[in-house]
């Protein structure tokens, strides 16, 4: 559910019920002054090139008219005050969502994925993941957004307007989900080759639900559960895969791409890419740039056994 | 006035002698009578197209800098641009027509929108206001040219330069690729590697470069060269919204000249304006460019208003309601429009209470242009109407515009603008106000004025056609947008999934980009059938008021033998009033009539340029500075040696020209 | 106007040689094949660390011409197909700090790795010696990156390290970094470093 129009959080509900009054307002006025300019050209009697032009004007005012306009523009600067002042309530509404208690999540945006380090007061607890934002319902969010490269967005309509990742700045972000459900997020700035494919979810849940998952994030990779993963872990430790992803419990400590400990728990793949199922990890690994054509992961050219082995393993990392 | 009779004997005078000695010049006493007759005749006439005509031939059209000729090339060539950045658009619209479409992979993808939006802002849009300025403002104001005739000629020359190094650069794969607006860090050197950016970065150069001399050029000829008694009160609407757009530009374009100077140093040799780790600023571009690229809309949508006020009086019979209103409008909104920029920044971490003086400022530049709306409908209600086609494209904008502005004013309010920037509600709104508010008045105005300048009407079958089609084409194709950005469609995507739901739309979407695509065609088509197929059109097709429609159609070379004076707003629809004319200008020789800035007194006769092939020299020149200066630093220093003889050849006084010309101005 | 019916056929004719011609400098190549200077196998590791597609034959191989080559190429003379590609060079200073080569090397001044920027060459400063560098390891401290760094990765690493020492045409070689800077000038203003006068140490240099 990624919509304007379906707020499942307050803050995108404030926003929403402004859009329904500034939707109303520009309706009526629209539908009023297009309804003065045609009853005016379809009243008006026709003329042809040489039907000698009225110059009255010239000479004398023509206060009724004068009247009208007057009265047209008053009214448009007072519908406009009024909007302007919604505006502004709505701002204040916005700004003004309670935050205590609220989970602390610092969003860093790269080069076409997002990297989600959820803090916490106990250094214990902080926990990594990426491109999926699971948080609970009724809970305020506290998002601190910071870029690695270039501009981005981070926008999820559906709970709360957008807000650029802009390097050299950090950004703040509140929202709350105030109904469990999926709700996409895009990447709103363009940002390069892949902005289009740039996408997040974030999945609000029940408070329970939320903290079992945090539990689970929180834990190292789990240890491979046969031989086939076993294999599969091999073949991830000995190639290029650890120059860039980060596997908790493992030797793999890159943090140059996404962190892979909980993998097997995310829906999607290469940030809202690929649906997260063996046959399009596999085909991601072999061939990211069909997929997604710019992306900094290389290919790789494994054998079918050794692929299932790693895609085994992978998926097996929940 | 009369001729130069009786010349005081000095230095001056004997030179004068001397030079006319070797000149096939008449002696002063043996010189025709120049308009001492009102009206001129046949054999004025001639003359008078003789001195103002361009030479003939290759070189001939090097050395042209009659306006009329730049004006004609400024307009066709910005034309040019517009098809050529439609096509860009048509092959963006196919490509988003399907999700997850193969057609147009993201590299290409990203150098069309970037090429699409670059052309049409940078290459067409501005570019074609003041191309259509050149063209009529000295008619309008009854000059028999625009000031600084050479200089405009170099100006259309570097606008011209730089759109082709703008093209060839994307016919090589160096196109630019990341947007028109080139957000740093994405634009800076070390996330976009290459030349692209360095050549779009420079292709603003020339045209900002361009833009600015334009600029000067139509407000000197606004202000120095009217036709006495045609007081700031007496100018037609239409100059009125040059002027005001010229003093526009002089005052955003360096800001953008700034800000790719910037950027082209930041690429080029290290500097740091817009690296936050050395103490700059990605924030800077955006302030910098916006602070421009605001402006930069209403640099567009002001000469629409323009527009609407000329065919709205000629078509409703009468002149526009509310002269003094409309002309503090265009003043109001040329001001406001400076205090906007930072809506395009809203989704930035700026500080809330300054993001919401500029929504309290971008909701409060709807006024002016209501105030202008309901004038131009109490204009029509009292008006009698001619039927014609550019009526219909002009009062298209009722319909367009105002829904543009509408949308705009949501996207003024900072919390609805965190919803819907960069999504397509964006792109909606853009176009509502862009094609509403500039484009079909545009077309309007180009019909309306085509038998000016052509003599020759175009066809009114193939106008009607091609406005019903451009019209529900336009809104086909921008209509849905505003739907996908509220169902959360990012802008600049180069596909989107299936899953999103977004297909029917953008299917509808490109099905109506292809009908707009149509009527755009059919447009083009009667614009280049009309020349020779086209009803011959008199001197006033139209039955229009203002001082244009006074001269022959095509105008002399010329313009006006006789230089007309003003007695009144609507001059041919105004009973004629003595004096008529003004007598005592030369026919034989370029001269043009400077009158005084606020009430068009008479001043002083000038003597005006000859044609020469300088400026193009100049612009071949300038434009090789600029071209190498994307390569090494260097070429600033070696570029300006070229430029240097250009402009200095260019300049140099001619002795003897020099003597008649004060001579002749000196004369009682 | 007469001109007009030529003026078409001309700038068609024009616009199209300019896109055959296209530019290399500018393409993104993004849909890379692996490097294949020629008939070469992948460097085979030990059963602890198999390697990469140790058992597949199908794909062309990695950089490097080894003993079991059916052609043997003088190492100069492989040219590295990325060094005329703006987006390769800056793909390779990208994976010089993903990669940390700045660990020992820096920013190209040296620390516990000799330095880069300059004109000592202990193994060479030919693409494929370089490359060989990456790939093989060398004595004392340079790490054998075979396996670990994808082959396209290294031939795009190959061209940013010969760039920081102005060996890569400047309009290619990538501007200022938007980080603190590390070098004197960004690598599109190095000129080619000339070697010093002392010759190269026998014993291995420890900076």
């Amino acid at each position: 559910m990624q919509d304007v129009l379906h707020s499942a959080g307050v803050q995108a509900g404030h926003i929403l019920d402004l859009w329904r009054l500034m939707l109303g307002v520009c309706a009526v006025v629209f539908a009023a002054v297009l309804l003065a300019f045609l009853w005016a050209v379809l009243r008006a009697p026709r003329a042809g090139r040489d039907t000698s032009p009225d110059l009255s004007a010239l000479q004398h005012n023509e206060p009724r008219l004068l009247r009208r306009v007057a009265w047209a523009t008053a009214l448009s600067t007072l519908l406009l005050f009024g909007l302007v002042g919604a505006s502004v309530w709505t701002d204040r509404a916005l700004a003004q969502l309670p935050l205590h208690g609220a989970l602390h999540v610092r969003v860093t945006a790269h080069q076409w994925w997002w990297d989600l380090q959820y803090d916490d007061a106990e250094p214990s607890r902080i926990f990594t993941t990426a491109n999926e934002l699971h948080v609970p319902v009724g809970r305020p969010v506290i998002l601190t957004l910071l870029s690695d490269d270039v501009i981005h967005s981070f926008w999820v309509p559906s709970l709360a307007g957008k807000k650029d990742l802009i390097p050299g700045r950090t950004a703040q972000l509140q929202f709350r989900a105030d109904r469990a459900g999926t709700y996409r997020g895009q990447c709103a700035e363009f940002c390069g080759a892949q902005h289009a494919r740039m996408a997040f979810r974030v999945i609000a849940e029940e408070p329970a639900a939320y903290e079992a998952w945090a539990a689970r994030q929180r834990q190292p990779a789990a240890p491979p559960a046969d031989a086939l993963r076993q294999r599969g872990q091999q073949l991830f430790l000995a190639g290029t895969c650890v120059m860039c992803h980060n596997v908790g419990g493992t030797d793999a400590t890159g943090r140059r791409a996404p962190d892979l400990t909980h993998l097997g728990s995310r829906q999607t793949l290469a940030a809202g890419t690929l649906p997260n199922a063996p046959e399009p990890l596999a085909a991601w690994i072999r061939d990211p740039q069909s997929h997604k054509p710019g992306t900094n992961m290389p290919g790789h050219d494994y054998s079918p056994e050794d692929m299932q082995a790693l895609v085994a393993w992978l998926r097996g990392l929940e | 006035m009369s001729g130069p009779a009786e010349l005081p004997p000095t230095a001056l005078q004997a030179a004068f002698d001397r030079a006319s000695a070797d000149l096939a010049f008449p002696a002063p006493d043996d010189r025709p009578p120049v308009l001492n007759d009102v009206p001129p005749s046949a054999e004025q006439e001639s003359l008078l197209d003789r001195s103002w005509r361009d030479p003939p031939g290759l070189l001939g059209a090097l050395s042209a800098i009659n306006h009329k000729t730049i004006g004609r090339r400024f307009v066709l060539t910005a034309l040019g641009f517009f098809i050529a950045g439609g096509l860009l658009a048509a092959l963006m619209r196919l490509q988003l027509a399907r999700p997850d479409s193969q057609l147009v992979g993201p590299d290409l993808y990203n150098q069309l929108f970037t090429m699409h939006g670059t052309t049409m802002m940078f290459l067409f849009a501005v570019p074609v206001m003041q191309a259509m300025a050149v063209l009529l403002v000295p008619l309008m104001i009854g000059a028999r040219s625009i000031a600084f005739p050479r200089m405009n000629a170099y100006a259309y020359w570097v606008y011209l330069f730089g759109g082709l190094m703008l093209y060839g650069a994307f016919l090589l794969n160096i196109g630019p690729d990341t947007g028109w607006f080139a957000y740093v860090p994405l634009s800076g050197p070390e996330h976009s590697p290459g030349k692209r950016v360095d050549f779009w970065a420079q292709m603003i150069t020339f045209t900002e470069l361009s833009a600015l001399l334009e600029a000067v050029i139509l407000i000197t000829t606004v202000f120095k060269l009217r036709a006495p008694g045609m007081t700031l009160n007496r100018m037609p609407l239409y100059v009125w919204a040059m002027l005001v757009t010229s003093f526009m530009v002089m005052f955003a374009m360096p800001a953008v000249m700034f800000a790719s100077t910037a950027l082209i140093t930041d690429r080029l040799v290290g500097t740091h304006f817009y690296n936050p780790r050395e103490g700059g600023d990605a924030l800077l571009w955006q302030h910098l460019f916006w602070f421009f690229g605001h402006p930069e809309v209403y640099l567009i949508f002001i000469p629409g208003l323009g527009f609407l006020s000329a065919v709205i009086a000629t078509f409703a019979r009468r002149p526009v309601f509310g002269y003094p209103a409309m002309v503090l409008s265009l003043i109001a909104t040329a001001f406001l429009a400076f205090g906007l920029w930072v809506h395009h920044m809203f989704a930035t971490p700026l500080p809330e209470l300054g993001k919401s003086f500029f929504t309290a400022m971008s909701m409060l530049i709807a006024v002016p242009t209501a105030v202008q709306i309901f004038c131009w409908i109490a204009t029509l209600a009292t008006g009698r109407l001619h039927w014609k086609t550019p009526l219909l494209f002009v009062l298209a904008f009722f319909a367009v515009l105002l829904l543009g502005g509408l949308s705009g004013l949501m996207l003024a309010s900072v919390p609805l603008d965190l919803q819907v920037h960069d999504s397509y509600f964006v792109v909606a709104h853009l176009h509502y106000v862009l094609i509403g508010g500039a484009v079909f008045p545009l077309i309007g105005a180009v019909i309306y004025w085509y038998p000016k300048f052509t003599g020759r009407l175009m066809s009114e079958r193939l106008g009607r056609w091609s406005f019903w089609l451009a019209f529900v084409g336009f809104n086909l194709a921008f209509f849905p947008m505003h739907h996908l950005g509220l169902h959360g469609m990012p802008r600049r995507v180069y596909t989107y999934p299936a899953e999103s739901g977004w297909q029917a739309l953008n299917l509808l979407a490109t099905g109506g980009a292809l009908v707009l695509a149509a009527g755009m065609a059919l447009f083009f088509i009667n614009l280049w059938r009309s020349r020779r197929h086209g009803e011959p059109a008199g001197a006033d097709p139209w039955g229009g008021g203002t001082l244009e429609w006074a001269t022959a159609s095509p105008p002399n070379a010329g313009n006006f033998c006789a230089v007309p004076v003003v007695h009144g707003r609507e001059p041919l629809w105004q009973a004629a009033t003595e004096p008529v004319a003004v007598a005592g200008l030369a026919v034989d020789r370029r001269e043009v009539l400077v009158s005084t800035t606020l009430e068009a007194h008479p001043d002083h006769r000038l003597s005006f340029p000859v044609p020469t092939p300088w400026p193009f020299a100049g612009a071949l020149a300038t434009a090789a500075l600029f071209i190498g200066s994307i390569f090494t630093p260097w070429a600033v220093v070696w570029g300006m040696v070229p430029v240097a003889i250009a402009l200095t050849l260019w300049f140099w006084p001619r002795r003897r020209k020099t003597a008649e010309d004060l001579a002749l101005e000196t004369a009682p | 106007m007469s001109r007009r019916p030529l003026f078409l056929p001309v700038i068609t004719a024009a616009a199209l040689a300019l896109l055959l011609a296209g530019c290399e400098r500018e393409t993104r190549g993004w849909r890379v094949a692996p490097h294949v200077p020629a008939a070469a196998s992948r460097p085979a590791g030990s059963a602890l660390a198999p390697g990469p597609g140790a058992s597949t034959a199908s794909a062309p191989a990695a950089g490097l011409p080894s003993a079991a080559a059916s052609v043997v190429v003088p190492m100069q003379r492989i040219a590295n197909r990325y060094e005329g590609n703006a987006y390769a060079v800056s793909q390779g200073k990208r994976w010089y700090r993903w990669y940390n080569c700045n660990g020992c090397h820096s920013n190209g001044g040296g620390g516990m790795g000799p330095a880069l920027m300059d004109a000592q060459w202990l193994y060479g400063s030919a693409p494929a010696q370089v490359a060989a560098s990456i790939v093989q390891g060398r004595p004392n401290g340079m790490p054998s990156f075979a396996g670990r760094i994808p082959d396209e990765h290294v031939w795009q690493l190959v061209a940013y390290v010969r760039s920081m020492s102005g060996l890569v045409r400047a309009d290619v070689a990538p501007g200022r970094s938007d980080s603190l800077s590390p070098g004197w000038e960004p690598e599109t203003r190095r000129e080619p470093a000339t070697p010093r006068n002392a010759p190269p140490p026998t014993a291995p240099a420890s900076g």
